[in-house]
């Protein structure tokens, strides 16, 4: 089976006129980041991986995901995480009831909790599951996001301007938390990003896009 | 024309499907949108039909069949028609016209100032008051035995017993007016409030300020414009309801002849049938009537920007803006009170023992009157609160369908098609309400409880609608990408992420439609075919009796069942998200 995330063909329309076009194969573990100008459609792009292009745009090509194609399945089912510039954690939910929700179904309650304070221990937060999210720092949110996704067992990762909202200390520990788990779990990684210091520190394969009309 | 949208929602839709590859067994939610166009319009087209076949002689019921302009002849045959025409127009006019000078003139003078935001908070909680509520308490204050007169007598007034004056149901309906008025101000100030925080406002008024603009003249020029063209479809809901009003009416205008409105309400009530067809035209007056304001209220649009327009162009800065801005203030407080001082005059009748005149409070104060109409209210009170809790939920479930639907499917309502939600609004209750009761009356349908459910319906669904669609639409989309990413199907994401959320805004939004199905009046009494007893119905009953301690037990338990929800719709979300920072303001 050919792991990996791969893009064949891709091309993004806006009302019907094309807006960018991509063709790439990211294998597990490896980091392609995607630069480019706003309104090129950086983030339409990963909109149309994880199934979710909105009502004006229109995409055609493949997306292949651990040899599976998911360009037509529902977004629920593609199993391709995101991690967008705010940590959107459910704010009416816990520190723990954010990682369960992300948390894959099943096995016994016991099992279940054990995870969570595992995931939480891997990344320094132990102890926070029954923390309010909001009572959090910029850091530790960031990083209950991260492993909120994780345990979802993606076969892909996408990052949205994942760093921008960090300031200058946290946001190289973060980007390296992240690319290290990423890493540690095998996981293809698409980044788009207007910041070349955080597509130079992803250490893969750079893209710039530039619009096609 | 309810075809026509349901198929455009229709061949939308599968194309729409199509391309987004969703859920196949979700088949209810697509088709909610088409189910809550019908459950709103499908009454009130009906209604109208109902209300075209008697107004020219077509009654099958009463043996009768048309087609026949007698209705009509003998409409005209009345002589208190002219009359009760211009009571119509003018008070509905009237009272829409002052209550929205009465708004722009305050928000333009003192919008963002300490003072506006305390009348404000005065004012929200007064929207849920109902108008029946509202106008006994008017009554109670403004009469000559009224509270303000009791206030100033004999003291000032040397008065030892009521003068002769007639103020409540006065020939020229000026109270009823006034009624509206305290009633709409409320309304209009919220719905501007809203409109404000979408215009790009506070800029425009700074700039005007720079430029050597008093505030509210500036407020005038600059930003009005843009408010009003937002608020323009409630303006016209409240002209459409202030004209053919009929519990204020009631209460508070006069009675020979009534106004156009309450004659239809005699004439539907009739135990001779054959009275229905002259109530059916007058029916079609009324919707004639409202149409004809809509429109001239349209050219008078047109005028005011034409005259606005110069107003702008000669430069003036708004030497007056203090008075000006002083009186609206004024009006703004006077409503406030009225409103206010009418629910605690009705909470002492309530409580009174023997009271004479010019005493300011009764002699004694007692629980006897509470004693005495308390059980009637009770059963009262069940029924309200059994039809209001269904037709709320009926009416949420819908609106949270076709929110949800729009969300996944992009069946969003064009800016035209806002048009729909406000049209029960617009169309008079008058003209179709009949209509629907001597439809069903036609078919055999037999009154009660679950029709007059159906008739709330349609007037809570565009309040629930309109109430909820913002906070729905403003929720954060990425929320719902994230959840989809960790593997929530939609309906997860709705039941387990969405809708918690947005619990404050959800409760609020049954809150309102828990308010108006409290405050109906005449879809209860009509559908209801005078069976169903609700709070609000057995109130306005008792205005011709006029026991005042009645009538205060009556209009304080109406005012609490429409306020409760909305307690509770503060109070719910403080509790359950009383740990969580982050939903504690949302």
């Amino acid at each position: 089976m050919d792991r990996g995330l791969t893009l064949r063909d891709v091309t993004i329309l806006k009302n019907g006129a094309p807006l960018l076009s991509l063709s790439r194969h990211i294998g597990p573990g490896e980091v392609l980041s995607v630069m480019g100008p706003s309104g090129v459609g950086k983030s339409t792009l990963l909109a149309f991986i994880t199934g979710t292009l909105a009502q004006d745009f229109s995409a055609t090509g493949t997306i292949i995901l651990d040899g599976m194609d998911v360009t037509d399945a529902p977004a629920y089912q593609r199993r391709v995480g995101i991690l967008f510039q705010d940590d959107l954690l459910f704010p009416h939910l816990s520190v723990g009831a954010n990682l369960a929700f992300g948390l894959r179904a099943g096995g016994s309650k016991v099992d279940r909790q054990t995870r969570i304070d595992e995931a939480l221990a891997e990344v320094g937060l132990d102890g926070f599951a029954d923390r309010d999210p909001a009572t959090l720092s910029g850091g530790q949110k960031a990083r209950v996001a991260l492993m909120r996704m994780l345990l979802s067992d993606p076969c892909g990762l996408l990052l949205d301007e994942p760093f921008s909202r960090l300031d200058t200390a946290l946001r190289a520990q973060v980007r390296e938390l992240v690319f290290a788990r990423a890493k540690a779990r095998a996981l293809p990684v698409l980044m788009v990003t207007h910041d070349a210091e955080d597509a130079a520190a992803a250490g893969g394969d750079i893209v710039t896009l530039s619009p096609l009309h | 024309m309810i075809g026509r949208i349901v198929t455009a929602l229709r061949s939308k839709l599968s194309t729409d499907v199509k391309t987004r590859h969703d859920h196949k067994s979700r088949c209810v939610l697509p088709v909610l949108p088409a189910i809550t166009l019908l459950a709103m319009l499908g009454p009130v087209i009906a209604g109208l039909y109902g209300t075209i076949l008697p107004a020219f002689g077509h009654l099958p019921a009463a043996g009768l069949t048309g087609p026949t302009l007698s209705p009509f002849y003998d409409l005209f045959d009345w002589a208190g028609l002219p009359r009760a025409v211009m009571l119509s127009v003018g008070v509905g006019v009237g009272a829409t016209a002052l209550a929205l000078t009465i708004v722009a003139l305050l928000t333009a003078g003192w919008s963002g100032t300490p003072a506006f935001r305390f009348l404000e908070r005065l004012l929200s909680p007064l929207l849920s008051v109902p108008h029946a509520a509202a106008a006994f308490g008017l009554a109670f204050l403004i009469t000559p035995s009224g509270w303000l007169s009791r206030a100033v007598s004999p003291a000032i007034t040397g008065w030892d017993r009521p003068p002769d004056l007639l103020i409540v149901q006065d020939t020229w309906g000026l109270t009823m007016m006034a009624g509206l008025v305290i009633k709409e101000v409320p309304f209009l100030l919220l719905i501007t409030l809203a409109a404000l925080g979408q215009a790009d406002t506070g800029r425009s008024a700074a700039v005007a300020k720079a430029l050597g603009y008093g505030r509210l003249t500036g407020w005038l020029k600059t930003v009005f414009p843009r408010v009003y063209a937002q608020i323009r479809l409630p303006v016209y809901v409240v002209l459409a309801y202030s004209m053919s009003v009929v519990d204020v009416a009631v209460i508070l205008g006069p009675n020979t002849p009534p106004s156009l409105s309450v004659y239809i309400v005699r004439l539907m009530s009739d135990p001779d049938l054959a009275m229905r067809l002259q109530g059916a035209a007058a029916a079609l007056l009324q919707l004639a009537l409202v149409i004809g304001a809509l429109m001239a209220w349209r050219i008078g649009e047109a005028i005011v920007t034409v005259l606005g327009h110069r107003w702008i162009m000669s430069g003036t800065r708004g030497k007056i803006d203090p008075i000006v801005g002083g009186l609206a203030l004024t009006a703004g407080i006077v409503c406030a009170f009225l409103v206010l001082a009418g629910i605690v005059v009705l909470g002492v009748w309530s409580f009174a023992g023997y009271w004479s005149f010019p005493d300011f409070l009764p002699d004694q104060l007692s629980g006897r009157n509470w004693m005495r109409f308390g059980p009637g209210t009770v059963e009262a009170l069940g029924e309200t609160a059994l039809i209001a809790a269904v037709v709320t939920l009926a009416a949420l479930a819908l609106t949270v369908g076709c929110l949800e639907a729009e969300y996944r499917y992009g069946l969003r309502l064009s800016s035209r098609g806002i048009w729909l939600l406000y049209l029960p609004l617009l169309v008079p209750q008058t003209a179709f309400l009949p209509g629907l009761q001597t439809l069903m009356l036609n078919i055999g349908a037999d009154v009660g409880r679950l029709p007059v459910m159906l008739a709330h319906l349609v007037f809570v669904l565009p309040y629930v609608f309109l109430s909820l669609a913002d906070p729905f639409r403003a929720w954060d989309v990425r929320m719902g990408v994230i959840a989809n990413a960790l593997g929530a199907r939609p309906d997860r994401v709705l039941w387990k992420v969405r809708l918690p959320m947005l619990l404050r805004p959800v409760l609020t939004a049954a809150a309102v439609g828990f308010s108006v199905s409290v405050g109906q009046y005449l879809a209860t009494l009509l559908i209801g075919g005078g069976r169903v007893a609700t709070l609000t119905t057995e109130a306005v009953a008792l205005a011709s009796g006029g026991d005042r301690r009645a009538i205060g037990v009556y209009g304080l338990m109406q005012t609490g069942a429409a306020l409760i929800l909305f307690a509770l719709a503060l109070i719910v979300p403080a509790i359950v998200w009383r740990n969580r920072k982050g939903l504690r303001y949302g």
